[in-house]
């Protein structure tokens, strides 16, 4: 790329050429406010807020979406470009209907930080969208009486569920009525979603149902993907890693225990590695596909029935833990497993949906898990709660699932699970640890990674794949070569859950990028990098998990080709 | 000589409205690298006010034809649309298969509205997308139908590319009358001559009180009988309005619901400032301070030409006339 130079507000800066003026100047510390642009998505242009002046243009035009040329001189302020952010901003107001008490984007809202900057008023004219339905599927809510067509979250739906309807001022964003098409529940729409119109089910109300129950033990456990986040929420830079304030702030809310979902990650790393294993011996079912993303495993079963056989048996992390807790550790501490509430923190909100499935109930008739709350609800319970993730007394999570290897922490990040289940397997295959348990070569936030891994005298290759529509390449590639190779792991949002549906917003990939280097971090800061090494996931399998039939049952699950889901029409807003 | 420098020696300048320098266009399509390369005739013509299109298919359809067939002639590897509103379609259909029986030309039946006149629409359109218009960067130019090389002119365009191709071209182009006036009609005349004079030759300059309308029958600008020195610009058409006659908010009524009805709902100032000038007039008293802010944004900032267009005749009747 060519080296340009251009002049902003009056200063020399280098730039390269194809690139964007909103780019450029975020790069250099240069506020241009903007609400339809996000760096996951192409500029689409409709919000007309990053508006500048050219030299040589007669009117405005949009950084976000105006590249840069040699000598290009621009103003990003000035009396007109002002008043032209501000009478913008009040007409987007006008189409949204706020709510902003119970709204998910409250603490990142750019609407009402570009409202005080511009000092625009919020009312200047009605609410035309007041009377507009709020739909919900699975578990996502639309509240279309607050979105601002900026068109965002249809742009990154990985299956095309929202579409574009109507013209003009009916232009709608709309649930797909296609038979054909099904929400795999990732929420990527709502972290991308500028002005907080699409949540997950229960954000608000339902995040203090389960401490309400006073005679049941009432159990947390957190994801992986949380600790590098949930600071976010606290004013904290992301990948700060707050794992024992977390763990402190669960105590303070009366939690009975708080238990690492990154152990169960253990427990599922060894399930894995064994299936993967005995797979690549008998040559069956191969490619075996990760099966610890709800989102993932949703999009198979209605998109790709004919693949359900690929998909690992092992259950996810947070259902093997739900699972474990309702039956071995119920009868290791005389509990009543009906008497046990799991509660689940989770990047996640096809979570939500995941709970709910049948076939993961145990034998005792209960579900593993009762709540899901996402990293979001997580916080805003917290802060409900005056607890302040920056001000605590740090604690560690409870005996005997509280201290995973690092292997269980990276699951938070794509390619964490191949790379847990590679580290084992190769024990399992050559009885001997790796020399060096880095398996760098698939980290990173690269939607596709394609790599050969030795495993003792066999070659396997794997894809590491994050976000559905790459994984959907994969399928495509696959039906042409059935073996073009032995593993694939794929995580449904980008880079991963530390990307997920339930995280902190903004979700950005400077931010992904954070978040999933402190797993890393965390992972070799760790004595015990290992599943296999962990003590307590040892421990279980002696006491308890020791014939197949068992494992199978509380460890293992099946799949099912899925109908579409019904779009329901909620009553009224939330509130009222 | 070569046809796209007698374009340029002619100064012709493209029909539609924004009066591009057409030997422009073509010289960027022709240098435009591309297997293949796209030629469109827009023949939208969808305001108000502007029939020049229609005259020219109903009275020199050879001549269009003609014009068609010099760009086949001067594009390597080279397919033609006409791209027709739904009722010169209808109506000229046969007479344009039968003149172009020979050339790779299609004809087209414009499936929206009045946008789809905006070349990128017009682009989108014929791919089978939503009607809406595309970034630009990349011009239709570079990339345009299918990714290739397009050149789209309008209709009268390129009427008078045939008559240049046949040195006939003098200068002149079509203007489309209208209003309250006595003889309404498309006449041609030199592109030099002031709307003083154009009202004056056809019998048409009123003697009563009044203000002019002129380039298109929304997007078209306001001037009043002080200031008819000028040029015909935009599409060329010039509407008359008897001041005594004529309702102000019910004029800037019929201009918002048109909007109203063809915008596509795309970009904020436009989407939702449309919406709310139409709100604003049906008001009895008029906020003129929301009119202008609106009207501002939509000159400032709309994404193409249609939401620009909406403040075109508020810019000059704000103040002018009302
Ligand atoms: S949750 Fe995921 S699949 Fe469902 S609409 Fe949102 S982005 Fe699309
Ligand atoms: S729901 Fe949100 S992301 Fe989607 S179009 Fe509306 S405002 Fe944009
Ligand atoms: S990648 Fe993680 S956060 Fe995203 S849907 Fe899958 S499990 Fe949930
Ligand atoms: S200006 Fe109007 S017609 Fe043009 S993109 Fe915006 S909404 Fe659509
Ligand atoms: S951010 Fe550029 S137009 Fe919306």
């Amino acid at each position: 790329m060519e080296k340009v130079t251009i002049k902003i507000d009056g200063k020399d800066y280098q730039a390269e050429e194809g690139d964007t003026i909103l780019k450029i100047a975020h790069k250099n510390g240069i506020k241009i406010p903007s609400l339809c642009f996000h760096p996951d998505a192409k500029a689409r242009s409709n919000c007309r807020m990053c508006v500048v002046e050219i030299k040589g243009n007669k009117n405005l035009q949009t950084s976000c979406s105006t590249k840069v040329t040699e000598g290009m001189e621009i103003i990003t302020d000035s009396g007109r470009i002002k008043r032209a952010r501000k009478i913008n901003l009040e007409l987007i107001f006008s189409q949204h209907q706020e709510e902003c008490d119970d709204c998910v984007s409250l603490d990142s809202c750019r609407l009402l930080k570009y409202q005080k900057e511009f000092g625009a008023e919020i009312n200047k004219f009605p609410d035309r969208k007041k009377n507009r339905k709020i739909v919900q599927t699975g578990p996502i809510v639309f509240d279309w009486t607050k979105c601002i067509d900026c068109r965002l979250c249809a742009d990154v739906c990985p299956v095309e569920f929202l579409e574009v309807e109507n013209r003009g001022a009916d232009i709608a964003i709309e649930a797909s009525s296609d038979e054909k098409k099904e929400c795999i529940n990732c929420g990527q729409c709502i972290v991308h979603c500028p002005v907080g119109a699409i949540e997950a089910e229960g954000e608000f109300e339902e995040i203090e149902k389960p401490l309400a129950d006073k005679s049941k033990t009432v159990i947390i456990q957190f994801a992986p993907a949380i600790r590098s986040s949930i600071g976010e929420e606290f004013g904290m830079e992301a990948g700060s890693i707050v794992t024992d304030q977390m763990v402190a702030g669960m105590k303070k809310l009366g939690f009975s225990k708080v238990f690492d979902t990154s152990v169960a990650a253990d427990f599922t790393t060894y399930e894995e590695a064994q299936e993967l294993l005995e797979r690549v011996k008998t040559g069956k079912n191969l490619p075996a596909f990760s099966s610890c993303c709800p989102a993932w495993v949703k999009f198979l079963e209605f998109y790709y029935p004919e693949f359900i056989h690929n998909l690992c048996t092992s259950r996810s992390p947070q259902i093997m833990m739900g699972g474990i807790l309702k039956t071995y550790w119920a009868k290791e501490n005389n509990v009543d497993p009906k008497d046990i509430i799991v509660v689940s923190v989770m990047p996640c909100t096809a979570k939500k949906f995941e709970v709910k499935r049948e076939e993961m109930k145990l034998e005792n008739g209960c579900f593993p898990v009762d709540y899901v709350l996402t990293t979001r609800e997580m916080a805003r319970l917290f802060k409900k709660h005056n607890i302040d993730l920056k001000n605590i007394e740090p604690e560690k999570a409870d005996n005997p699932f509280g201290d995973p290897s690092g292997a269980g922490v990276i699951y938070g990040a794509s390619g964490g699970v191949f790379e847990s289940a590679f580290r084992t397997a190769y024990f399992m295959a050559t009885g001997k640890n790796m020399e060096n348990v880095d398996v760098k070569e698939i980290r990173g936030l690269e939607g596709i990674k394609i790599k050969e891994l030795k495993l003792g005298d066999t070659i396997l290759k794997v894809a590491v794949v994050s976000g559905i529509k790459n994984a959907q390449k994969m399928l495509e590639e696959l039906k042409k070569n059935p073996s073009a190779f032995h593993a694939m792991e794929v995580m449904a949002c980008p880079g991963g859950c530390i990307g997920g549906g339930g995280q902190p917003i903004p979700n950005t990939p400077e931010i992904r990028k954070k978040r999933a280097q402190a797993l890393y971090q965390v992972d070799a800061e760790k004595k015990m990098r290992l599943a296999h090494e962990n003590p307590s996931v040892l421990e279980a399998y002696e006491k308890h998990f020791t014939d197949k039939e068992i494992i199978h049952k509380v460890l293992h699950t099946s799949y099912q080709q899925r109908k579409k889901s019904e779009v329901k029409e909620l009553k009224s807003s939330r509130g009222d | 000589m070569n046809i796209i420098q007698k374009i340029k020696d002619a100064k012709l300048t493209g029909r539609g409205g924004a009066g591009f320098p057409t030997w422009q266009k073509w010289e960027a399509v022709k240098n435009a690298p591309g297997e293949k390369k796209y030629i469109i005739v827009n023949g939208s013509e969808g305001e108000p006010g502007v029939l020049k299109d229609g005259f020219i298919l109903e009275n020199y359809p050879e001549e269009l034809i003609n014009g068609v067939k010099v760009a086949l002639e001067t594009f390597e590897n080279s397919e033609a649309y006409i791209y027709l509103r739904k009722d010169y379609y209808d109506k000229y259909k046969s007479k344009l298969v039968e003149l172009s029986r020979d050339f790779s030309i299609t004809l087209t039946r414009e499936p929206g509205g009045y946008l789809c006149g905006e070349e990128s629409t017009l682009i989108e359109s014929i791919e089978g997308n939503r009607f809406e218009p595309r970034d630009k960067p990349p011009f239709p130019t570079e990339k345009g139908l299918f990714g290739m090389p397009t050149l789209v002119n309008n209709l009268e365009t390129f009427y008078w590319i045939s008559k240049i191709a046949k040195d006939e071209y003098h200068s002149n182009r079509f203007y489309s009358l209208s209003g309250d006036i006595a003889n309404p009609g498309v006449f041609e005349f030199s592109e030099d001559l002031s709307i003083e004079k154009i009202l004056k030759e056809t019998n048409n300059f009123p003697e009563k009180e009044f203000f002019v309308q002129v380039g298109g029958g929304a997007s078209g600008i306001i001037l009043t009988r002080e200031e008819l020195e000028n040029k015909v610009t935009g599409a060329g058409a010039i509407i008359v309005y008897d001041k005594e006659k004529t309702d102000p908010k019910a004029l800037m009524k019929k201009w918002i619901d048109f909007y109203f009805n063809e915008n596509c709902g795309k970009c904020v100032p436009c989407r939702e400032g449309v919406y709310r000038i139409k709100e604003l007039l049906e008001n009895d008293n008029l906020d003129l301070e929301k009119l202008k802010d609106i009207v501002f944004v939509l000159e400032e900032t709309s994404f193409c030409p249609l939401g620009k267009g909406v403040a075109m005749p508020f810019e000059g009747f704000l103040g002018k006339i009302y």
